[in-house]
Parts: C-alpha cells; structure tokens; sequence
C-alpha cells in the first residue's frame, strides 16, 4: 500500500488521483474538533453523526470528519456542511437525527441551528455570511475546516506539499531569496526577519544544521499555534522541509507544549505519514535532500519558549536562556547552527513559495506584510481566532469581528502580547496592528494573544496577575528578574490589599526599570511591560487602590464589601444556602442581610442570586 | 514522601537482587531510547511519569544511569519543569486553568472554592491521595472559561455551584474543610 513518491512529476500524479476519485459534489460533514469545540462535546456529536448517517443515509455517499479548530470558538461545537458551506452552531447529539434527515438528506436548512449577525438580526446560512468570518482574511486557517487533519492524503489533495515540490525546483538560494523578499517576519512575537535569520544560519559554517519549530505556545490566552498544528500539520511540517532545505538542515525538532496533546499526537503522525512518502528522510522526493524531524515535548516552563532555553531544553538540560556572544544561527542546538521559527511562521513558508513574495507583501503594511492571527478571548461577544491582514485596526478586531464586550458592559482595556505584552485603553483602538506600532505605544503584538477586558476587570489585579505568573516562571539565573519580579508581585499585593502607598507606585517603577535594563532575556526585559502599561494608562485605578483604599472594578478582595439590596432582595435565601461561612441571615420571604464578620468575599450570593441584589462596594 | 515505599516496594532490598517489577516497567520504557545521550531527558521523564503518574526517586536513578548523566542533572532538570512530579500525585485530579481569559472570568474564585471545598491548596494532594489540586496557564479552550478540568476532562463555563457539585461527585468533600 505504501507508496514513496520518486520525485516531484510522482507528487502530482498522486495528487490527480487523489482529486480524481473525490467527487467534488460529495457530502462532508465536518465537525469543528479543536480544542474548545471538543470540550463541548464534539466527539460525541461526531460518534452520533456517524451512527444516524449509517442508520438512515446509508445509500447517500457522505464523509465525515473532525477537523481542526475552525476558528469560532464561541458558536462551538461548529458543523460545516460541504459543499453547500452551510454551517450549524452549538450542535449536540440531539441535534443529529435532524441534521441528516433535513439537510443532508433533505437539503433543507434547520434554522434553529444557524448563527445570527446581531446588528441586522439576520441568520446567516454560510461561512461568508457570519459576521465573525466576513472581516477575516483566512489565508492560514482556511484549510483547517476543509481537511481531515489526521490524513496526509487529504492535505495532498488540497495542495499539500506542492510547494516543497516547487522549492526543490527553484534551489536553496531562490527559496530563501523568496522568503526574504516576501518581508515574512518571525510571528512568535519578535519579529526578526525570516529571511535574514534564514540566510545567517545558511551562511555558517557546518555540516550538520538544525532547524526547530517553535510550538512551546506558553502565552495564556493565545492557541493560534496550537490551532495550527492541530488542524493543519502537514502545512507546518512542509514549511520545515522547505526551510530545512533553504538552510542545508538535516535534522529537525518540533519542541512543542505538554499541555497540547492532542497537537503532539497530530504532528507525530503527520512526520510518520511523510517518511512514508519519501517527503521526509532520505532523498526527499528523489533528490538529494535528506531531511528528518522528531518531536519533543517540552515540560511546562514559560520561559523555553525563548530560543536558547528551548535549546538548552532539547539537550536534555534545565531552561535557562544563555548569553548568546555568537548567533544561534551560528551555535544553536549542541553547538551548531540552528534555526528556529515559530509554528506560525512556518505555516506561512508553502504559502509564500507556491503564491510568491509579491502575494505575501501586498497583504498587511509596507514593514508586517501578511496576515495574523489572533485568538480573541476574555471579555468579548464572539471568541475565538482572528485571522487579519496586518495593520488591521484593534477596533476592527474586537469590536467587528469580535462584536465587543458582552452584556452591555463599557470596553475598560485589551491586552496584547501576553504576558510581555500590556494593556491599551480604548482611545488606543484605531491602532492598526502590526510589529512596530504597538511597541510604541508600551504593548506588543507579540504572538497574538487578545484579551478584551471591561470595568468589570481591576487593571490593578490584571498587573498583579502578570506579575505573579513571570515570577513563578523566571527561570532564577538573573538577580534582576528573579528577585525583582517577586518584589513588584509583592508590591503589587501591597497596593491590592490595601497596604499601598504614592510611595509604593514609585519604587513599582524604579525597579521595574531596573528588572527591564538589567536581564538577560526578554522573559525578564519585557516582564515590566504589564505594570508600566497599566501605570501608564489606568494611573486613576492605581490612585484610588493607594489613596482611597478603593477598588473601583468591585475585584480586589481586601478592599471591597458585598451587602444586599434590601429594595431587591425578595428572601428567596438562595444565597444563604450556598453561602460557605454561614454569614448570609434572614427569614424566609425577607430582605435578606450579610454578616460581614463573617463573609469572605468569595462572591457566591452574588453568582446564585437571581435578582441582582447582591452589591460590591 | 512517605509514599514512596508504596510504589518501590522492592528499591531498599538491594541493587543485586532481582529488579523489580517497577524497575523493570523503567527499563522497558528506557530501551526507546539511546545509552548515553542526555538528549531524551525531558522525554523520558514525561514517559516515566505516564507509567508511574510522578516520578519515583529510584526511575530518576535508573533514567540518570542510562542516559549517562548526574543524577544531579537529572534533579535539576525534573525539578526545574513545572509538569514534573516528585511526590505522589491524587486518585483524582482537579485542575483549574488560571490563564488570563479564564483569569478575567473569574478563575481566581473558583480555584478558592475547590480549596476551601476539599481543603487541598493548589499544588497539594490530599493526605489519603485521593486528589491533586493543581492550576495550568491557559490550555489553549479560552472561549470556554472559566474552565477546570477534572480527571482530564475539561468543564467549561464554570460556576462556583456546579463545580462544587462536580468536585463532590469525585471525592468525599464532607467535612474536609
């Protein structure tokens, strides 16, 4: 059965055939498996699909599939109905019966299960049509809801591994000229030039270079990486080979999150199904080229997502980032030249070869060409990942394709960059997104993390929450980080609790200018970026946790007091049952009242209550 | 620590005797990878502590010999890699993402509620093993939060009210905290 393609004319006639036994009028149905959508359920609706298609569409020729993640996190568990492009939002098992007996074998819509674009109150049947979609440019996500991502001849029927076909005919020399007129530039968060770090590492000296996918995703709130090696391995893996090939590396590592096991267990057979080939190991596609991967899981450490710590990881030693006197390109992984890019960045690489650079740099702005990625997430109507040209405005982003902050709540911040990253006000939303601008303003793209936030959210708390994760994870090797990042997380409880003073805000920025021009990495020179950005913009949340001993988002525990609304209350004592310390008391039928020696602000009464009675001052 | 004895029941009675069967399970998952390079590491202790779900002192031993590196590397390494285990892990796990979409959610409450409903801190396990308390940094569901995952099953859209219903269909929190 195992076939292994000889050289590039072998690749196409697989993939003719492969096009040629497919009806293209065939019926798939194709069942968002990302990870959100698989927390839902998905896996249930998919067994349930495949138990009422063999039942009653016996006869009718339909594929199914789990995809990867489609990208509309919030309309999960998502179906996408091939070829119509209908899709179905919120699906579960008992929506099943009906979707085969209607739609697919019926062809009628079921109505109930389709989205509704809020500001015309219309339902949209198709992809197209969904406010969330219409704004995007999916150029990276688009396969992931067409492909079943467990197949490799899936993604040779839709194009995979045309343009490591198309790369072995221009040469190491025009690939990598290619990928640096294209203006690609590192989607990890940095932003260096590709095709630059691409070349430094094909200019040195050795004959045997590494190349490393990046997949260590460690900024909360950002899955765009893990999206991609879930539902698209095959295009992550592609751009390796053709980097690897740019480069003159041999052998390859994908060093990727323990916390993603489902994009470990893709990507390891992804790389089996391409040795299988022949696109992968000895003589790719015929030629000369030799070229392996493995996949190594890392083992929870923030800071390996840094290049050398990563390395430092893959040697099987702790992850501590190191000098770098000479360039990783140069002496990188056991001391030979080494490349590494992020998943994201590699995605891009087939596209730029088979499309061109002149494709890829008319998307985005003249210095971030391309699209981008980002998962929106936190305070937002419609989460999920957005994928826009670069220079799309923050506004664009959160409120079009976001549709903004849900239960007419006031936008408050949006912070970018994860945990390197900061907070923007909302006079900061016609920003266009993209490597340059953000920095200016004391944020970053960095991976594109997005996490919307309303007053409901304490800017000071979310500066503390930063500072309390970058200290646990400073890898301890500079004085500054280790111990400074533990003394602003300190002194930010202070002002927290309550202990704050004018005084505590001045020695928080003293040391976090120490902390920024004084540690080795950018773990430790970008930690500072969420308490200056808050101090910057929200100074007025800070003053009044200092001055007035107020918290005024209702967050910081120590500085806020729950009573109820007697107005409101009508005693229906829900909210002294679930209380855990007993300090709700009342009769039956009357306003109820809080002890408050004895509450501990965990906020149940207000969660449980139905009137809205509970108050935080 | 204590438990240790549990599960190495055999590591005291002496090298030269017959390996054990937990010595054994070690070297078995020690033969997919090369004598003498360190380069596995941090894979062959996620492969220990899938057999043993933490990492026995004497697998460390044995991991370090084969791997032809100091057990003090070793230590360093396993300890520095916030997924490693040194001691005993819980029947159960509850496990409460504190990433920061589930942070602005509302993750901080709920993760207080597991603590003040089992009285096991984040990071712990109960003195009888029936559960680990623990947080991770975001699992990449963040449409889903405030999430929390119990025995790797992920829960989203978290309520203080059912994951204290949830957590109790686990483990007996009657009269724990």
């Amino acid at each position: 059965m195992s076939v292994r393609l000889q050289d590039p004319a072998a690749l196409t006639r697989y993939r003719e055939d492969l096009v040629a036994a497919r009806d293209p009028r065939q019926k798939a149905l194709a069942v968002c498996g990302g990870t959100g959508c698989r927390a839902l359920g998905a896996l249930d609706v998919v067994a349930a699909l495949r138990a009422e298609v063999a039942a009653h569409a016996a006869g009718c020729d339909v594929g199914l599939r789990a995809t990867g993640c489609q990208g509309f996190c919030q309309g999960g568990p998502m179906l996408l109905l091939v070829p119509e492009g209908i899709v179905y939002q919120h699906v579960g098992v008992g929506d099943v019966a009906e979707i085969v007996e209607k739609t697919l074998l019926g062809g009628e819509i079921v109505e109930r299960l389709l989205c509704t674009d809020p500001e015309t109150d219309l339902q949209c049947v198709r992809e197209e049509e969904i406010p969330f979609y219409q704004r995007q440019q999916r150029v990276l996500l688009r396969d992931n809801g067409l492909l079943d991502p467990t197949s490799i001849d899936a993604s040779i029927a839709l194009g995979g591994y045309a343009a490591l076909a198309r790369a072995l005919e221009m040469g190491p020399e025009a690939v990598l000229h290619e990928i640096k007129r294209s203006g690609l530039r590192g989607r990890g968060g940095a932003g260096f030039p590709t095709g630059r770090k691409w070349e430094a590492c094909r200019r040195a000296q050795g004959d045997l270079k590494y190349v490393i996918c990046n997949a260590d995703e460690g900024d909360p709130g950002a899955f765009m990486d893990d999206a991609l090696l879930e539902g698209n391995p095959h295009g992550v893996l592609e751009g390796m080979i053709i980097g690897a090939f740019a480069m003159g590396a041999r052998e390859g590592h994908v060093y990727v999150r323990e916390e993603y096991p489902v994009a470990v267990e893709r990507i390891t057979r992804a790389i089996e199904q391409a040795r299988g080939l022949g696109l992968l190991g000895e003589a790719i596609l015929g030629s000369e080229f030799c070229f392996d991967v493995r996949v190594s899981r890392g083992g929870g450490a923030f800071v390996c997502g840094e290049a050398s710590a990563m390395m430092a990881s893959l040697e099987g030693r702790r992850g501590v980032p190191r000098r770098r006197l000479t360039h990783l390109s140069e002496r990188g992984l056991w001391g030979r030249p080494t490349n590494l890019n992020n998943v994201e960045t590699w995605a891009n690489v087939p596209h730029i070869v088979l499309r061109g650079a002149d494709w890829f740099s008319s998307i985005g702005t003249e210095g971030s060409t391309g699209t981008k990625i980002f998962s929106l997430v936190g305070k937002v109507v419609r989460t999920g990942l957005v994928e826009v040209p670069m220079g799309t405005t923050l506004r664009e982003i959160v409120f079009g394709a976001g549709g903004g902050v849900p239960g007419g709540r006031a936008f408050k911040a949006v912070q970018t960059g994860g945990p390197s990253g900061g907070c923007l006000p909302a006079d900061k939303l016609d920003l266009p997104v993209d490597f340059d601008t953000l920095a200016a303003e004391g944020s970053m793209m960095g991976s594109g993390g997005m996490i919307v936030m309303d007053e409901d959210t304490c800017m000071v708390d979310v500066a503390r929450y930063f500072l309390r994760f970058l200290a646990s994870e400073s890898c301890g090797n500079c004085t500054s980080c280790r111990d400074g990042l533990a003394i602003l997380r300190d002194l930010l409880g202070d002002i927290t609790e309550g202990r704050g003073t004018r005084e505590t805000l001045t020695l928080v920025e003293e040391i976090a200018d120490t902390v920024e021009a004084t540690s080795l990495c950018a773990l430790g020179t970008s930690a500072v970026n969420p308490v200056l950005s808050t101090l910057r913009y929200f100074r007025d949340e800070y003053l009044a946790h200092v001055d007035d001993k107020h918290c005024p988002a209702g967050v910081c525990k120590a500085l806020i007091s729950f009573t109820i609304d007697a107005e409101r209350c009508n005693g229906c004592a829900l909210c002294a049952v679930h209380c855990p310390k007993g300090a709700v008391v009342g009769e039956k039928k009357r306003p109820h009242a809080i002890t408050q020696e004895l509450c501990i602000k965990c906020g149940i009464c207000k969660d449980v209550c139905r009137r809205d009675a509970v108050l935080v001052h | 620590m204590r438990e240790e004895d549990r599960s190495t029941p055999a590591s005291d009675a002496g090298a030269q005797a017959e390996p054990s069967s937990d010595a054994r399970r070690v070297a078995a998952l020690l033969q997919e990878y090369p004598r003498g390079d360190p380069g596995g590491l941090v894979d062959v202790l996620h492969d220990i502590q899938a057999e043993f779900r933490y990492l026995p002192e004497d697998a460390l031993r044995q991991a370090a010999q084969h791997l032809g590196v100091p057990r003090a590397q070793l230590y360093g390494v396993a300890s520095f890699y916030r997924g490693f285990h040194m001691s005993p892990r819980g029947e159960h796990t509850c496990t409460v993402c504190v990433g920061t979409a589930c942070h602005v959610r509302g993750a901080p409450r709920l993760l207080e509620q597991v603590e003040r409903d089992t009285g096991v801190a984040a990071g712990a396990t109960a003195v009888d093993l029936s559960l680990t308390v623990e947080e991770v940094g975001c699992v990449g569901a963040c449409a889903l939060g405030p999430l929390v995952i119990l025995d790797g099953e992920y829960h989203g859209h978290m309520t203080g009210e059912r994951l204290s219903r949830l957590v109790g269909k686990l483990v007996d929190t009657e009269g724990r905290s």
